[in-house]
């Protein structure tokens, strides 16, 4: 279970193909944080609505 | 007990709200052993360079991209066999999702492909075959918005999505049938050809895809109910409350 690389400077330059690794690592995480910012409006939005709902038939 | 108990969706919304956070801490922890595994500890490939480290990623979210499909479906065929109401909003609830691990995979094969093959696409028959998936979800998530009357929505996508369903044998064995630039798989049931803290890296990152594709359902599902049932006396009660 020993690390692979020799420093942080080799585990970051992946062998010459940083950028593809880490364009693709990079895409996940943005995918997920995307999601995640997704997710929260869309409940804000439909706790939004019930609120409306809530309060059209408290003017009637 | 009660099978049917948390096929109501107003029991479910508890339910899902009391599982979501724990999948999300599991999802967590295993991306965390994953990566430490995968981009720590696992040798270089002797062949392909670092630029392997990508299947980490790739092979989780391809796997997931497919297993939600399925998922999917089966929510699709409960709600035209069953007219269940929770069984369409769960496959709403998990066709996002799915899309994002689509898009996903065929991105990071992508850039696997790029330095390894000397093409960031080619339209191969696994290639292509995992876009189809990708316009699947889209054409289900269209249509399932596409109806004033969201019962609709949930019949006639339904529909599509179970039809689409014969894609997913096509992904699967596209390798197979067809002499594809994609590779053929590397984990079987009769063993592997990777070395074993490779394997052991692929497989907690995908428990990890897992937990975080139960844990983003679950959120979703809750607001889809929400936006479905907004005039039920239970949804009015909560806020309230």
């Amino acid at each position: 279970m020993t690390i692979w690389w020799k420093s942080w400077a080799d585990f970051w330059a992946m062998g010459g193909h940083a950028y593809f690794v880490w364009m693709s690592y990079g895409a996940l995480l943005a995918a997920i944080v995307v999601e995640t910012i997704l997710l929260r409006a869309r409940r804000r939005r439909a706790l939004d609505a019930i609120e409306e709902e809530r309060d059209l038939e408290a003017e009637n | 007990m009660n099978w049917f108990y948390f096929s109501s969706p107003s029991t479910f919304y508890g339910l899902a709200g009391r599982l979501a956070p724990p999948s999300f801490i599991l999802a967590a922890v295993l991306a965390a052993a994953g990566l430490y595994l995968g981009l720590g500890v696992a040798p270089t490939d002797a062949q392909q360079g670092a630029v392997y480290r990508v299947i980490f990623i790739h092979v989780p979210t391809a796997w997931m991209s497919m297993f939600l499909y399925f998922v999917m479906a089966c929510y699709c065929a409960l709600t035209l066999v069953f007219n269940t109401r929770l069984s369409a909003m769960m496959a709403r609830a998990i066709a996002p999702t799915g899309a994002m691990f689509t898009f996903v995979a065929l991105w990071t094969g992508a850039f696997w492909g790029r330095p390894t093959w000397g093409t960031y696409w080619v339209w191969d028959a696994r290639l292509t075959s995992e876009l189809v998936l990708l316009f699947l979800y889209f054409g289900y998530m269209a249509l399932a918005n596409a109806f004033e009357d969201p019962r609709r929505g949930d019949r006639a996508s339904a529909l599509l999505a179970i039809i689409g369903v014969v894609n997913l044998p096509i992904i699967y064995f596209s390798v197979q049938w067809w002499n594809t630039l994609h590779q053929g798989s590397s984990v079987s049931f009769k063993g592997t050809s990777m070395h074993v803290t490779m394997l052991a890296g692929m497989l907690v990152m995908s428990f990890s895809a897992w937990m975080y594709a139960i844990g983003a359902t679950l959120v979703r599902v809750r607001a889809v109910i929400l936006e479905r049932e907004r005039r039920a006396q239970w949804v009015r009660d909560l806020g309230a409350a």
